[in-house]
């Protein structure tokens, strides 16, 4: 907030009145012109070319003053776009787009409409484009949804302990590879699967975090992503329990309470009197995913307001302190690891069960960094932040497939603008979990980020 | 009264880093309801004792004991650090202080109450269902914070994030969240440093009150002379990481030893002063 009501005052009191703001932003332009022409006099003004007899140098001078002159005017664009000679890129974008603020006050209305929307948003979509139709968008829908559990469920460990983790997509896979072993080897159904999955990948968070509770910042990171790997490399390797490359084939489906999604007798549609289509699976697997990813929402929001999340919070401000007031730093930071990795297995049995196949393809190093991303762009720790990430991500990702290979420039390009505009994230406001007299959101920028 | 026993032994503690001794045989004691305060020279490894004391350091010798009130005794040297706030009701602030910054001054003193609610929550599940005890202790837990709030004139900044506040705020709210753990020993690392004379004075009234209504022992490092002569009730002092002098405040100030360490001498009058020690320390041993 304080970023957009006093940025355009200083720059409009500077530009309007003096020459000297206009000269000092002219002479950097000409100290950078000056850099690039240097540069350019090497990396541009010159080529090889293969001449008889060896190489030969050929002079370019134009490619300098072009070079030269581009430099120059882009730096003055600079100089007059941002309110101090174009050092503060952010601030010149700030008032582009609602602030942070602004999103998190809304967030109080924005969060019961995005439930509502979520909730009869299939059933806008079949009656509007009608049962193939909307197939695609509910498909879409899933996978943000899963995306959006996985924020919340890494943003335990990221966002509120501030434990870097970039192996997150290890747990995903546990949790997957544990409903399709339970369920291929001992025929269990997915109700009964699905705790059991997210006790294991908890189980694994805790032995991923033993080892690393000595660690901070970026050795831990490189911990949690070789964690990551030994996982995806195990079931690559074990052939006889994971089939290797081949994966798991044949998953059973989930019922609803005991209901197959199947045609003919006994049916979902038979019992409930409907015809049979194939989208009665995918809308229950929308609202599946939908139920544990609000489920994931809700428990994450009262473990924050209740001491452990206050411990893990602290512990991402300052571990000595926490220490000194008599936090075990041990436990509470393997309950942060077991607990994220817990709604990591979760949503990798929903993963399971929603594509019958799975297999270590499907849990590389990028899925970490997909996860990563959506966490930190959304701003660490902000519910609503994961979910406009991961809309824009993942939707976004899929929307302009069309656009092949130009969509990863697009999205690399659009991740440095973002992180520019707003290096805290899209939400980087830190609700209080406790207030005397008035809850007041709190800066991101006091808010700590977590050495390990 | 109960002055007499010692809520605190130091016995011959020594640290060593690497060939550095920093604490060298270290002997002293705290007593109940006494505001005991170490002062030293740059150097001289008050904080290293302390952090010895508080669990950060691992001594290389040495007992350190507590007696609580209720008859418990701990050996600090033995307990991991948050143990030894947890139960043997040792509370600390830092040099540098260390505050959650992110954090609201309210939610500050939530967390230095940590181990009551984490047991009132059970295991966090009785917390998720909202259980009445949990709620119960929840209120109590702000009603305790909102009192130290109170005490130490922040009221009206506990919904602020604790980064926000200036540095005298900032020092008595980490004196507030010691307090919020409930300790029988409070140690305070330099609570007067970058504090005005009226800050300081506000401070002494602060740490008498700690003393006198809440029972609360205090061992503090000082280097604000005006502070400790203010306050204390005892005075260890250490050069070299050695103990060169203990007792009361008028014995501590006559002391050529210490005066010695901190205004320095001419070779032949060490030797002087440590006749006149000698007497001196005699006389001090039969006193207390």
């Amino acid at each position: 907030m304080a970023d957009t009501t006093t940025a355009p005052a200083p720059s409009a009191v500077e530009a309007a009145p003096a020459p000297s703001h206009t000269s000092i932003v002219i002479r950097e332009a000409v100290i950078a012109a000056v850099i690039a022409a240097a540069l350019a006099s090497i990396l541009l003004g010159a080529r090889t070319d293969i001449a008889p007899g060896g190489l030969s140098l050929e002079y370019r001078p134009w490619n300098i003053v072009i070079a030269a002159v581009v430099v120059f005017f882009g730096k003055l664009a600079l100089g007059f776009l941002g309110p101090r000679s174009g050092v503060d890129l952010g601030g010149a974008f700030s008032g582009l787009a609602p602030s942070g603020d602004a999103l998190s006050h809304a967030g109080t209305y924005v969060q019961p409409a995005l439930l509502v929307l979520a909730v009869v948003g299939p059933f806008l979509l079949l009656s509007t484009y009608g049962g193939s139709g909307a197939r695609q968008y509910i498909e879409l829908a899933i996978l943000i949804l899963t995306y959006i559990m996985l924020g919340w469920g890494l943003n335990i460990v990221v966002g509120l302990a501030g434990l870097l983790d970039l192996g997150y997509v290890a747990f995903y896979a546990v949790g997957a590879y544990s409903y399709a072993l339970m369920a291929l080897h001992f025929g269990l159904s997915f109700w009964v699967c699905l705790p059991l999955a997210g006790l294991i990948a908890a189980l694994w968070g805790v032995m991923l975090g033993f080892p690393v509770l000595r660690l901070r910042g970026d050795y831990l990171a490189i911990v949690t992503l070789a964690f990551g790997e030994i996982i995806r490399v195990v079931l690559l390797n074990w052939y006889e329990f994971t089939g290797g490359p081949d994966g798991l084939s044949r998953i059973p489906r989930p019922s609803f309470f005991g209901i197959e999604f199947s045609r003919g007798d006994g049916g979902f549609a038979d019992v409930f009197g409907l015809a049979y289509s194939p989208i009665h699976r995918i809308i229950f697997l929308y609202f599946l995913i939908l139920s544990l990813a609000l489920l994931t929402y809700f428990i994450s929001i009262r473990l924050r307001r209740l001491p452990i999340g206050r411990a893990w919070e602290a512990l991402r401000e300052d571990e000595i302190a926490c220490r000194a007031l008599g936090i075990n730093t041990t436990t509470t930071k393997l309950t942060a690891f077991a607990l994220g990795a817990m709604f990591g297995g979760f949503a990798g049995s929903f993963f399971a069960t929603k594509q019958g196949f799975i297999s270590p393809e499907s849990f590389t190093f990028i899925e970490s960094a997909v996860i990563l991303a959506i966490v930190v762009l959304g701003g660490l720790g902000s519910q609503l932040g994961v979910v406009i990430a991961a809309t824009l991500f993942i939707g976004g990702f899929e929307f302009f497939r069309e656009f092949e290979q130009y969509r990863m420039l697009v999205f690399g390009l659009s991740m440095v603008f973002i992180m520019v505009w707003k290096p805290r994230g899209l939400i980087s406001r830190r609700e209080p979990s406790v207030f005397l007299k008035k809850r007041k959101a709190i800066s991101g920028d006091l808010v700590g980020e977590g050495a390990g | 009264m109960s002055a007499a026993n010692a809520i605190l032994t130091v016995e011959r503690l020594t640290m060593r880093f690497g060939g550095l001794v920093a604490v060298d045989d270290v002997s002293f004691e705290v007593k109940r309801d006494d505001i005991t305060a170490v002062i030293g020279p740059n150097g001289a490894g008050k904080t290293t004792m302390f952090n010895c004391v508080t669990g950060f350091y691992k001594p290389n010798a040495g007992r350190i004991a507590v007696a609580r009130r209720d008859g418990r005794d701990y050996l600090l040297e033995r307990l991991p650090d948050y143990r030894i706030t947890r139960e043997a009701g040792v509370a600390r602030t830092f040099q540098n202080i260390r505050l959650f910054g992110g954090m609201t001054v309210l939610e500050n003193l939530m967390v230095a109450q940590h181990t009551v609610l984490m047991d009132a929550s059970t295991f966090t599940i009785g917390g998720l269902l909202g259980l009445p005890s949990f709620r119960k202790a929840e209120a109590e837990a702000i009603e305790k914070a909102a009192y130290w709030l109170e005490k130490i004139d922040l009221t009206p900044r506990a919904d602020d994030p604790a980064a926000d506040l200036s540095y005298g705020e900032q020092r008595r709210l980490e004196i507030a969240r010691a307090m919020c753990t409930g300790p029988e020993l409070l140690c305070l690392d330099e609570p007067a440093a970058g504090m005005n004379p009226r800050e300081s004075a506000e401070l002494n009234t602060l740490l008498r009150f700690i003393r006198d209504d809440h029972k609360t022992s205090i061992l503090l490092i000082e280097h604000d002379m005006g502070v400790v002569m203010d306050i204390s009730d005892h005075i260890v002092v250490l050069d070299y990481g050695r103990k060169i002098s203990d007792g009361d405040v008028d014995f501590v100030r006559n002391d050529p030893h210490v005066i010695a360490a901190y205004l320095g001498v001419e070779e032949d009058e060490i030797d002087e002063a440590e006749a006149l020690a000698e007497s001196g320390g005699a006389v001090a041993e039969t006193a207390s």
